[in-house]
């Protein structure tokens, strides 16, 4: 099993046509993720690269039973795309997008509660779930079918962290890129109860970072009501206070949001910390042989 | 992106939230100038630069005659100011706010801002008016008013009550509060604002509410489709590589340390520096030159990093995945062949055709040092660097 996304997700990519949407989903499709449609205002009704093309996510969905929806829309019209497919009552939306104002997905985030989406994103890799299928823009061939849920905010440092874990032979059931802004869909909270709830799911890696308290209220859930084995690494131990370090949400501010108290939250949790991201895979390999988290 | 204080006042008018009269100034003649105009008794000079604490280093000053208004403005004008905020170098005083002094009855603390964890703007407030809202908060954090605001719904009339009754300023002036309030905010949403602080906000001896102080800043992300707030950005307050990094679309950050590193993904990057400080050295900036790294950016990277004395060697530190290394370090040769790099580099790269691409820089007889991994990266380059400060 895995969380979200398998061999039945059957995927619209809004913004088909554009220079990233076509590249992409030329990447999903080699990956033997079903594409089942675009949409691109005013191209309806045309194919681009054999995918059917419809002017709106509703006739999209309606046509081809889709029940999944990615997003590849530049920043400024991104947000409405999210809640196109929101109104399409598309269970899975994925937004790669970066750089969407905050007081946009202020209102996406209003939208989203009470609705029935799963939202990931935006400004984040996508969501994989190795040899089933992938939303998203990670390279699909750095991972490998397992038992390892995986979890960041970061895009690259995903792709590190599961190099290391296919390396050592640990295949990953799903591996979740949230996003780096400070407003998101889904949470690390949101995703760990996921992977706690999956049985083929028998370790989790969280990759965290500077900024907010995410990393934190996942701990405190992970404390109460998570038995496998977590290994948690935070970005930004340097980080200077004030700055903003390349994601929007990766800020320390009014002196809150440190690695250090994401890192102390962890440790009391029972999160086998990490403090070199080198480490990663490692550090999993030798939980899962220990096979239960560190005694508190 | 931040503001000055002149600048968030004049927003502020323009959606009729109360400030002092008041005007920017160069020079001490125009001091002189906005004083007599102004014609009250106490005119209150104000150092412009982004950064909080200006009165304690001696950037705000009393004026009780137009000659002396003009007296402190040639004193702060070129004065370097040094703030908490500023960082040690401090910060060149190029303007000033000349304004009325007003009856001060109460000062008080206001801000909105987007709060995260309610996914939504939110009014905090607090009768510590002039305390920095971050020492309240660790100090006696039961008096902080917070009121989320519900986007789809507005601020409500009861919300202002609440913040009026919270802050003790008695019924009468709900009807001051309402207005200032509903401004405030509506300035807030229009400019697409992740801050609009006043501190403090002042009650004066005739019952008006009015920001002495006034601090906004704004969505990066939002510019675009505000052209005329991306206008005031102030490049005399930022670090001039910086700018200069802005200007290639690198996102990039000075720190002090001597090991330069040139990485793709923000996340990554901040890993990067991360592993750099436990391999024994210290990172000389945050670096991420995109998902999608190219040539062009390499070389724009390359200029930014070695343009700052302190660097003493750099990581390149790339995951490629879909990208093709091979294209990366024809790049990345390149760009040193073309600015005669004379520095040691240590590349560690990830991707499709990895070895080609090490073959790549291997065979350029340039002084590159290929990494296996991130953590022999970091440690070679810490050694060539010269080891830690």
């Amino acid at each position: 099993m895995s969380v979200l996304i398998d061999e039945r997700t059957r995927v619209i990519v809004q913004g088909l046509t554009g220079r990233e949407g076509t590249f992409h989903a030329q990447q999903m499709i080699a990956y033997g993720t079903s594409v089942v449609a675009g949409v691109t205002p005013g191209k309806g009704g045309t194919l681009h690269i054999e995918v059917p093309i419809f002017d709106t996510v509703a006739e999209a969905a309606r046509q081809t039973h889709a029940n999944a929806s990615i997003i590849f829309v530049p920043p400024p019209y991104a947000a409405d795309a999210v809640l196109e497919a929101l109104d399409a009552e598309l269970p899975l939306v994925v937004c790669i997008t970066e750089g969407i104002p905050t007081l946009d997905m202020v209102r996406v985030a209003a939208a989203l509660r009470g609705s029935r989406t799963t939202l990931i994103g935006p400004n984040c890799p996508g969501i994989i779930s190795p040899g089933k299928g992938k939303m998203g823009i990670m390279p699909g061939q750095i991972h490998k079918q397992g038992n390892v849920g995986v979890v960041s905010r970061s895009g690259t440092l995903t792709y590190e962290a599961v190099h290391q874990l296919t390396k050592l032979g640990i295949g990953q059931s799903t591996c979740i890129g949230i996003g780096g802004d400070p407003i998101i869909g889904t949470s690390f909270l949101d995703a760990i109860r996921l992977f706690n709830d999956d049985a083929d799911t028998h370790a989790i890696v969280m990759i965290g970072e500077i900024g907010g308290n995410a990393e934190q209220q996942a701990a405190e859930f992970i404390k109460k009501n998570v038995r496998k084995p977590v290994v948690g690494f935070i970005a930004g131990q340097t980080a200077p206070p004030g700055r903003r370090m390349g994601h929007a949400g990766a800020i320390i501010s009014g002196g809150t949001g440190t690695a250090k108290e994401k890192y102390e939250a962890m440790a009391a949790a029972g999160i086998h910390t990490v403090q070199s991201p080198a480490d990663i895979g490692q550090t999993l390999a030798a939980a899962l042989t220990s096979s239960s988290r560190s005694p508190r | 992106m931040k503001i000055h204080e002149y600048q968030a006042k004049e927003i502020f008018r323009r959606f009729g939230v109360p400030t002092p009269r008041g005007e920017m100034v160069a020079s001490p003649e125009q001091a002189r100038e906005v004083a007599t105009k102004l014609g009250t008794p106490v005119v209150v000079v104000k150092a412009q630069i982004h950064a909080g604490g200006r009165g304690k280093a001696g950037g705000v000053k009393l004026a009780r005659s137009v000659d002396e208004a003009a007296q402190h403005a040639s004193k702060i004008l070129g004065m370097t100011l040094v703030t908490p905020q500023t960082g040690p170098g401090g910060r060149v005083v190029k303007r000033l706010l000349v304004e009325e002094g007003l009856d001060i009855k109460r000062e008080l603390y206001l801000s909105i801002l987007v709060d995260r964890a309610v996914e939504a703007p939110i009014i905090m407030a607090s009768t510590a008016g002039g305390m920095e809202i971050e020492e309240v908060a660790r100090e006696n954090p039961g008096a902080i008013l917070r009121e989320p605001i519900r986007p789809a719904v507005g601020l409500q009339p009861y919300q202002v009550r609440k913040l009026v009754f919270g802050l003790g300023l008695g019924a009468d002036m709900v009807k001051v509060a309402t207005p200032f309030l509903q401004s405030l905010y509506r300035a807030f949403l229009d400019t697409d604002a992740s801050l609009a602080e006043i501190n403090p906000l002042i009650v004066t001896g005739d019952g008006r509410l009015i920001a002495l102080d006034a601090k906004m800043t704004f969505d990066d992300n939002a510019l675009d489709r505000h052209k005329e707030l991306a206008a005031l950005r102030d490049l005399d307050e930022e670090d001039p590589l910086e700018v200069e990094a802005s200007r290639y679309k690198l996102n990039y950050i000075k720190l002090d340390g001597t090991v330069g590193c040139m990485v793709n993904g923000a996340g990554l990057a901040m890993a990067t520096m991360d592993i750099i400080k436990l391999a024994g050295g210290s990172p000389a900036n945050f670096l991420d030159v995109g998902g999608g790294a190219n040539a062009e950016q390499v070389k724009n990277a390359f200029k930014i990093l070695t343009s700052d004395p302190e660097v003493k060697g750099v990581f390149i530190n790339i995951f490629g995945g879909i990208l093709r290394c091979d294209v990366l370090a024809s790049g990345v040769v390149a760009a040193a062949r073309d600015l005669n790099l004379k520095l040691p580099v240590v590349v560690r790269m990830e991707g499709t055709n990895v070895e080609k691409g090490r073959e790549i820089l291997q065979e350029s007889g340039l002084a590159f040092t290929v990494a296996e991994g991130m953590k022999d990266g970091a440690e070679k380059i810490v050694r060539l660097a010269g080891g830690a400060r």
